[in-house]
């Protein structure tokens, strides 16, 4: 069988969504981001919510969201993507907005804006990439940084004296009325890919429904601001982040309060 | 025509609402208007005062040095602006609470004892409006029917059945200066 | 809604201005003095009637970022707060200019620095003047000195916006703010269709709907080639506005031996005292800048050959006068009197400064 057999459309059994862009990459290998923007532009055209979504794209790693998913995007200042997207969705009623946000983003600098966009049950997804590190600034402590662990700010491991405990934000959004739906999830394995797919779907189709606020945590690697290859990342995170950020729903309810 | 009023006391006085009746009876009667405030966070208690310029031509200046017509309604107050009434002006005063009468003699000096004119009328918050009735007799600068007009359009609908009682003060605040 | 005269403070004036413009949406959290505003807007309900977004944010922050959201998807929005508030808008309006964003800020200013007083003041104009946030870039910004101003400067305020596709601010005083005025308000415009918004913002993040493309608004370039490049595209809008939108206003300039450049409220406190002057034969003449940034610097310029002085009189320790000097070059000597902490001179105080700085006989 010749090459040219095998290309045909109906041998195909993978492709690129025709959302994800076909440019380079920027995140370092081994990262979940390029998992996540494939989910979420896989996503959009199945849900056919291409031509309707606006995309609120963070300050931190996933900066150039915008570049790898064609749908329309609004840049955000740090921390703020939930307040824009508060007013994007407001004003434009008809249209999926979402925010990407990481750690650092939505659970330092952005608290304010997370909490009470989640609180007033504006009806946006936030998709939220917790890897426990400031990945685009070289690796520094985040809100979410374990206790004990190393990064370019705790040299020593991160000491609660010092530098106060893990944050687990998404519990805190959870009990808020204004959340329809908050979940955790992972996209280290395939099972764990096609868990945070539905988890997606579902806060999607929360926001065009307006049912309220929606949190999909996606507890993440960061194998370069770890230093650990992208295999031992993975077991790092399973043995470690998990401990503190457990997978499975934290709310699930048809509307919020 | 140009009237430069200042109205000053304690907030809680009906201070800067008297001015602002006084302010749309001028709406009403097709005056300029400014009605500018001492605000801050005295709501009772601390002084308040306000200036209200009625004027037939455009108003440049809302902040005044000095007033045709000042309405002082505690010492301080009197104190502080009866050398600011013009030459030839008028200040009318509570006597209430009043230690220290005025002294000037080239100004027309108005006291109308509002405190207990209210109390006659067995409602203290008919107390600004006796004292706007007292400064329409002295200034005539808006007729007392652009100032009836202009409270019913302001009043809330249920605070309507209160329109004869503020006619009944403002026509005792006339008797009475 | 038909025009309408109304009695009413100047904060009161711009939320009806933003609704009869048609404005999508206000964004804003209370400070004094210009919560009334926000208030205003409440007890108006324009959701149920024009449709338009009304939202008390948790922080100025979180609002300016509302608005900058809402501009970016092609929305008529703006937010009003007084100076802290505005400092902490910095960073979103440094977004908004650089990201070429149309939007409405409106500063009713109170006496700093620091938490200051709520009393009046002017000392935002550097502020407001000359950026404010970081990066190069300028607002246009517009001072009223009445009610009415408040009311007009809103439209004006937005149309200048989205002509330049870039942030203006109405820089009131606490004065403007807090006065009431005889006003005029204007009809009720419609609010601009999903359709009209497509056409008119066809960069806007409105989703994709039919456009071929995708539309990203972002401040953010890493290659500085393409930075200077987008640099020297605001330098050029700027230049545009300097060139087409000055506004100011002159009074008894035209045999002024003394010139008082004044704005805001000071522009009225001092045009008393130029009447007065005028009563007694001295000639003063007032030139009140109404714009701000651009300034009027060749109207200036012009009277400066012609006066023995300048005067800036401001409620600050002396900022405008900054522009008024460099307006003025060698031409005529220019001196400052201001009041600060909140304190509003009257206009018999503005005459003794004249007399004081130029030795005049008034």
């Amino acid at each position: 069988m010749k090459p040219e057999d095998i290309i045909k459309p109906e041998n195909k059994v993978y492709a690129r969504p025709r959302l994800l862009n076909d440019v380079n990459t920027h995140y370092c290998p081994g990262c979940s981001h390029g998992v996540v923007h494939k989910l979420i532009a896989d996503l959009l055209e199945e849900m056919g919510l291409q031509d309707k979504s606006i995309g609120i794209a963070p300050v931190g790693c996933a900066v150039f969201a915008y570049n790898y998913i064609d749908i329309d995007w609004i840049e955000a200042a740090h921390g703020r993507a939930p307040a824009l997207a508060t007013a994007a969705a407001r004003l434009n009623p008809e249209n999926l907005v979402f925010t990407y946000q990481g750690d650092g983003d939505l659970s330092a600098i952005g608290t304010a804006e997370t909490i009470h966009a989640a609180n007033r049950g504006e009806n946006i997804t936030i998709i939220f990439i917790n890897n426990g590190i400031y990945g685009m600034t070289g690796g520094q402590m985040a809100p979410t940084t374990l206790l004990g662990m190393k990064t370019a700010t705790t040299p020593y491991g991160r000491n609660s004296e010092l530098n106060g405990y893990p944050l687990a934000i998404t519990d805190l959004l959870a009990r808020l009325d204004g959340t329809c739906y908050v979940t955790r999830q992972a996209v280290h394995t395939p099972a764990a890919v096609r868990k945070t797919r539905a988890a997606i779907k579902k806060a999607f189709t929360n926001s065009m429904e307006k049912r309220g606020t929606s949190i999909v945590e996606i507890v993440s690697t960061c194998n370069s601001g770890w230093k650990l290859s992208p295999a031992q990342a993975n077991q790092w995170m399973e043995e470690h982040m998990f401990a503190k950020y457990p997978l499975g729903d934290l709310k699930n309810v048809e509307h919020k309060a | 025509m140009k009237e430069e009023i200042l109205i000053a006391g304690f907030g809680g006085q009906g201070v800067l609402s008297m001015g602002k009746i006084l302010a749309y009876a001028g709406l009403m009667d097709n005056l300029e208007v400014t009605w500018m405030p001492s605000y801050g966070p005295e709501q009772r208690g601390g002084t308040a005062n306000v200036t209200v310029i009625l004027s037939d031509s455009p108003i440049s200046s809302p902040v005044l040095d000095t007033y045709d017509t000042a309405v002082v309604l505690n010492q301080q107050s009197l104190d502080k602006f009866e050398s600011k009434v013009k030459p030839g002006g008028t200040l009318i005063y509570d006597p209430s609470g009043i230690h220290h009468l005025p002294t000037r003699t080239d100004i027309k000096v108005v006291p109308v004892d509002a405190t207990e004119a209210a109390i006659e009328l067995k409602n203290s918050k008919t107390y600004n409006m006796i004292l706007l009735g007292a400064l329409l007799k002295c200034r005539p600068v808006v007729d007392i029917d652009a100032v009836l007009r202009g409270l019913k359009k302001t009043l809330p609908e249920r605070h309507h059945h209160l329109l004869p009682l503020n006619e009944q003060a403002l026509r005792k605040g006339m008797e009475m200066a | 809604m038909e025009e309408e005269i109304r009695l009413m403070k100047g904060n009161e004036a711009i939320a009806h201005a933003a609704i009869r413009y048609g404005a999508d949406g206000y964004f804003g959290y209370p400070i004094t003095p210009q919560s009334e505003v926000l208030e205003t807007l409440a007890e108006l309900r324009p959701w149920e009637t024009t449709g338009m977004v009304v939202l008390q944010a948790e922080s100025e922050v979180a609002a300016i970022n509302m608005v900058y959201g809402g501009a970016a998807t092609g929305k008529a929005v703006m937010t009003s707060s007084s100076s802290p508030g505005v400092s902490l808008k910095q960073e979103g309006i440094s977004y908004l200019a650089a990201s070429e964003l149309p939007a409405l800020i409106v500063n009713v200013m109170r006496g700093g620095p620091g938490l200051g007083t709520i009393q009046p003041s002017q000392a935002d104009y550097f502020q407001a003047t000359k950026g404010g946030g970081h990066g190069d870039y300028h607002l246009i910004v517009l001072s009223p000195s009445s009610v009415q101003e408040m009311t007009d400067f809103v439209a004006l305020g937005f149309d200048l916006a989205f002509k330049y596709r870039t942030p203006s601010m109405i820089l009131a005083d606490g004065i403007v703010g807090q006065m009431m005025e005889k006003v005029v308000l204007p009809p009720q415009r419609k609010r601009r269709t999903e359709a009209e918004i497509r056409e008119q913002c066809p960069w806007a993040a409105t989703g994709r709907g039919d456009r071929k493309h995708s539309n990203v608004v972002t401040s953010l370039e890493l290659d500085s080639a393409k930075m200077e490049e987008n640099n020297l595209r605001f330098q050029r809008t700027y230049n545009e506005i300097e060139e087409n939108e000055v506004r100011f206003q002159e009074y008894f300039t035209e045999d002024a031996e003394y010139l008082i450049v004044a704005f805001g409220s000071v522009a009225r406190i001092c045009l008393k005292a130029i009447e007065e002057a005028r009563a007694a034969g001295h000639k003063i003449g007032l030139l009140r800048p109404i714009t701000l940034w651009p300034f009027p610097k060749a109207a200036i310029r012009r009277l400066a050959e012609q006066v023995k002085g300048i005067l800036t009189v401001e409620l600050n320790a002396g900022q405008m006068i900054e522009d008024v000097r460099l307006a003025a070059g060698e031409a005529a000597p220019v001196e400052h009197f201001g009041r600060m902490g909140g304190i509003v001179p009257n206009p018999g105080e503005v005459l003794n400064a004249l007399r004081e700085k130029f030795s005049v006989e008034l």
